[in-house]
């Protein structure tokens, strides 16, 4: 322990471990989730080993899952375990935790300038809940009966009765118990986030002068505080069902020969209240990978982001709208046909300030001077995904389209090109862009080019083919589709997604490695090497507790000066105060 | 051994990649430049590739528009699916040339706009007039697609009347089968109860209620007649399943503890479809579209379409079920058992292939 009259060195243990700093736990978050996120895929590449040559002996598989696959062959409740946990890691732990958890603690600091979170301890705390939830998840991966099987969405009955899938038993309890300390941790991380942002702006650095990143963690964190506590509810609501015999969501239930005690509940109330996170979770998943991107293809366009408050108010208006769509995974429940006419309208607006949002970048890339870092082949990979994906979501919110594509693999690849991967590629684009201040290092850019053309290429060569699959009627979550003779059309395609899979998973190991090399064989970084205007890059390469030696930079115009008329460089950091006369986009009424 | 082997191979790889990044990057320290900024050159390279890309990607779309657009559903043979169809062609008029459009923009001005030393990007923070015509375009657009299809779901909800000739009828499931069961004379379902659930009675019919009397359960496979309309009730007896019937553009969750509703008329006989497809085996069917448990891919119900006549002689060949005593119950019994077990012993038997 250091004690009082050296208390600028800290020993290993408090500055790796136990860290308050923001910059490590975002570390910390970013390699947890990392971490998870390739668990995440390794158990699509092993299902989709199954789909793509369904019924197939491959005998690796037992050598390392055992009974999971008895003579290499996947077992049908595992299959869906798998299915299951892929949802779940994949959403929660790499895309919430490693997605927010990671840049809205290097960058809200950084780039507001604050010498680190409002509450370090509490900013510890949520790391350590997420990192307790990440083991308590992998831990049911082999507890008796194997982990929860009921898809990522746990709808109960299924959920909540191991007599009917074997996954509802510890797996289950696990499954729950995992998520709670998720929210816990995820709650502590937003709520810090929000004061920080409110209370710890440095001088000048008005609402209107803060990055788009910052605005979109600050959105993503108030979604979080907002909804998470509602799973959460869902969650115990469960739990107490599953445990102690309340009849929340069972009602009526006849199975294994006899008739169960529960009666009076709905399983349509768990899918109100999980959807009622659900929806708004899509957004706290997608707004952070905006927010990096924006910042990203602007400082690489040379060009300020296209229309700063518009992006801002289709932001506030997406966020808002999330709150009042979740019924649209519900239109098939059989709730009320007015009910889902009003879900319908409301989801159908999302396209507004999404189409909004989409310009905007289009724009923004126009007539710009853009340096093609790996950072900015992935944004510009995202607004590709973000465009695919999201004209999709038109006909699946239009509920009376919705009826024949519902649960379908239509919805599958939807939410995988909308959802997924553009949350992924603006996750890696912030990885390649930020890496330098979180590592104090270079990623090599040959392999970044790589690694971005065989993962876009791959990544479509899975999902797009999958609204084929939709359109002809093939339902997701099948552990085989040989059952059926009018999918066998669909034999090759299977294959060849599973084939484009393998390769995505494969192009992720020239990231990993390019990651893990450049840690401790990059080259040195310089302070501000994409040229940037935001008061991160006014740091000092080597990471010190408190981010600035001396006084927190002052805040003189918004972050997106680039290329403006009349200046020597192409950029104007937020530092550089304004000259005679000089009119700031980031302006606000009082300061005149 | 092949595992051992393939890790070998990968860790040698990764070692040789390192070798190589590492020559590379002791190279150019030579040459005095710094490999990690990106030069012109490299931009350039990469803009070409965004060219090249946005090709590729349109032509991997249309080769497998060519591939697999034939083998998507069929013809709609609904009364209602024709509507959805109708607003699903409009949609993707209105969604095909968005993607194609911005798609071109994205990956042109990504083409074209690549960094040059010699040019500076355009200031250009914002325009009013642009974000307002990026605003209001698609309000109006949307409000066009939002009005149509409300109108669609309204007459695809809208609960049929007593006032139209229909057939009312019941889609029951569980783990992991379906059993269907027409009203009968009467037209009107009889109650039912998860308690009374038994071996001879698999749906938990109310023996008191007399409606139920006359009721006509079925398992394997159901009969429709073409051009009647279907009133459906769904009822689930263990977890949440959903009936779809992609032919029909139809689909309902069952709900334990609940009873769901959809309605359609059935417009092509099955025989007509086989002519459609030019497919002799083709049947519609009835499949499980929610996850259900292990052999939820497996869970599915013939539909058979057919004239009036042939339909009024298959449901006469139907036992209702209260129309004989004990003996014809313990057929029936055999008969919902040997299915449900049918379903697992397919599991089985898929494990077992290996």
């Amino acid at each position: 322990m250091s004690g009082n009259h050296h208390h600028h060195e800290e020993d290993f243990i408090f500055k790796y471990i136990f860290s308050q700093d923001h910059k490590m736990i975002a570390k910390q978050f970013l390699i947890t989730g990392g971490l998870m996120g390739f668990v995440g895929i390794i158990m699509s590449v092993i299902f989709r080993l199954q789909l793509g040559w369904q019924g197939e002996p491959f005998p690796f598989l037992e050598s390392f899952m055992g009974d999971w696959a008895p003579n290499g062959v996947l077992d049908p409740d595992k299959y869906l375990a798998l299915v299951t946990l892929h949802g779940t890691i994949m959403v929660f732990f790499l895309l919430t935790a490693g997605l927010s958890g990671t840049f809205s603690n290097l960058l809200i600091p950084l780039q507001i300038g604050a010498r680190d979170m409002a509450s370090g301890f509490l900013n510890m705390l949520s790391y350590w809940f997420f990192f307790m939830s990440s083991m308590v998840m992998i831990s049911s991966i082999f507890v008796e009966g194997g982990p929860a099987s009921a898809g990522w969405t746990i709808y109960p009955p299924l959920s909540a009765l191991p007599q009917a899938i074997p996954g509802s038993g510890l797996g289950m309890t696990l499954w729950l118990t995992s998520m709670a300390l998720f929210i816990v941790g995820s709650l502590l991380g937003s709520l810090n986030y929000i004061v920080t942002i409110m209370n710890l702006r440095t001088k000048g650095m008005s609402m209107t002068r803060m990055p788009l990143t910052i605005w979109a963690f600050l959105i993503t964190a108030i979604l979080g505080v907002l909804s998470f506590p509602v799973l959460l509810s869902a969650a115990l609501l469960l739990i107490f069902d599953r445990s102690f015999g309340t009849s929340f969501y069972l009602s009526d239930i006849f199975i294994g020969g006899k008739v169960l005690e529960y009666d009076g509940g709905s399983p349509i109330l768990f899918e109100h209240l999980f959807w009622f996170l659900g929806h708004p979770e899509v957004y706290i998943i997608l707004l952070p990978a905006l927010g990096l991107s924006s910042e990203i293809i602007s400082t690489n366009s040379r060009k300020p982001i296209f229309g700063y408050r518009a992006m801002i108010g289709s932001m506030l208006a997406i966020a808002l709208l999330s709150f009042l769509v979740w019924g649209h995974h519900m239109f098939v429940t059989g709730m009320n046909p007015f009910l889902g006419a009003v879900f319908t309208f409301t989801t159908l607006l999302v396209a507004i300030p999404s189409a909004v949002k989409v310009f905007n970048y289009l724009t923004t890339l126009w007539k710009g001077n853009i340096v093609y870092t790996p950072a900015m082949l992935f944004s510009i990979g995202l607004v590709s995904t973000f465009i695919t994906g999201g004209l999709t979501g038109i006909i699946l919110g239009d509920s009376a389209l919705d009826i024949n594509v519902h649960d379908t693999y239509f919805v599958v690849g939807h939410f995988h090109i909308v959802m997924g991967l553009s949350a992924a590629f603006g996750m890696i684009a912030g990885v390649y862009h930020w890496f330098p201040k979180m590592f104090g290092r270079m990623m090599n850019n040959k392999l970044g080019y790589a690694h971005f053309w065989t993962t876009i290429v791959s990544a479509y060569g899975v999902f797009f083919p999958m609204h084929f699959l939709g359109l002809a009627g093939i339902p997701r979550r099948y552990y085989t589709n040989s059952n059926f003779p009018l999918f066998d059309d669909f034999i090759d395609m299977n294959q060849m997604i599973s084939v484009f899979a393998i390769l995505a998973f494969l192009a992720q190991l020239i990231f990993a490695y390019n990651f893990f090399y450049s840690i401790f064989k990059g080259q040195r970084a310089p302070q501000n090497p994409w040229r940037s205007n935001t008061l991160d890059w006014t740091t000092p390469v080597e990471h010190l507790h408190g981010n600035w030696p001396g006084e927190i930079p002052e805040v003189h115009r918004w972050p997106y000066d680039y290329s403006k008329p009349g200046a020597e460089e192409d950029f104007i950091p937020q530092t550089v105060p304004l000259a005679e006369g000089e009119f700031d986009e980031g302006h606000t009424e009082d300061e005149h | 051994m092949m595992t051992f082997l393939t890790i070998v191979a990968v860790f040698l790889v990764l070692f040789v990649i390192g070798q190589v990044l590492g020559v590379f990057e002791l190279s150019a320290k030579l040459r005095g430049r710094n490999v990690y900024d990106v030069t012109e050159k490299e931009s350039k390279v990469q803009s070409v590739m965004m060219l090249v890309f946005l090709a590729a990607y349109f032509t991997f779309i249309l080769w497998q528009v060519n591939k697999w657009g034939g083998s998507t559903l069929p013809v709609p043979a609904s009364l209602h699916g024709v509507t959805t169809d109708t607003l699903l062609s409009i949609t993707w008029w209105i969604i095909i040339p968005m993607f194609v459009l911005t798609h071109i923009l994205l990956f042109y001005f990504a083409f074209k706009y690549v960094y040059n030393k010699n040019r500076r990007a355009e200031y250009f923070a914002h325009s009013n007039k642009l974000e307002l015509i990026w605003t209001a375009v698609p309000t109006i657009v949307l409000t066009i697609l939002i009005l149509y299809g409300l109108n669609t779901w309204n007459s695809i909800t809208t609960p049929l009347t007593d006032d139209v000739d229909h057939i009312k009828m019941e889609l029951y499931a569980k783990q992991f089968d379906w059993t269907a069961r027409y009203s009968g004379a009467d037209n009107k379902l009889g109650s039912a109860d998860v308690h009374l659930i038994d071996a001879t009675n698999p749906v938990g019919l109310d023996v008191r209620d007399e409606n139920g009397n006359d009721d006509i359960i079925v398992k394997g496979e159901f009969h429709l007649p073409v051009n009647v309309p279907v009133q459906f009730n769904f009822r689930s007896q263990d977890v949440i399943h959903s009936a779809y019937m992609p032919h029909f553009r139809a689909q309902m969750n069952c709900v334990p503890g609940m009873t769901t509703k959809f309605k359609f008329t059935p417009t092509i006989t099955t025989a007509e479809m086989k002519q459609i497809t030019k497919n002799p085996d083709f049947n519609y069917v009835l499949l499980c579209n929610k996850i259900c448990g292990a052999a939820h891919y497996n869970m599915q119900m013939a539909i058979i379409v057919e004239s009036q006549e042939d339909f009024d002689k298959w449901l006469a060949g139907q036992k209702p079920f209260k129309a004989e005593e004990a003996p014809a119950m313990e057929v029936e019994k055999t008969v919902v058992e040997d299915t449900a077990v049918e379903a697992v012993e397919q599991v089985e038997a898929d494990k077992a292939e290996i």
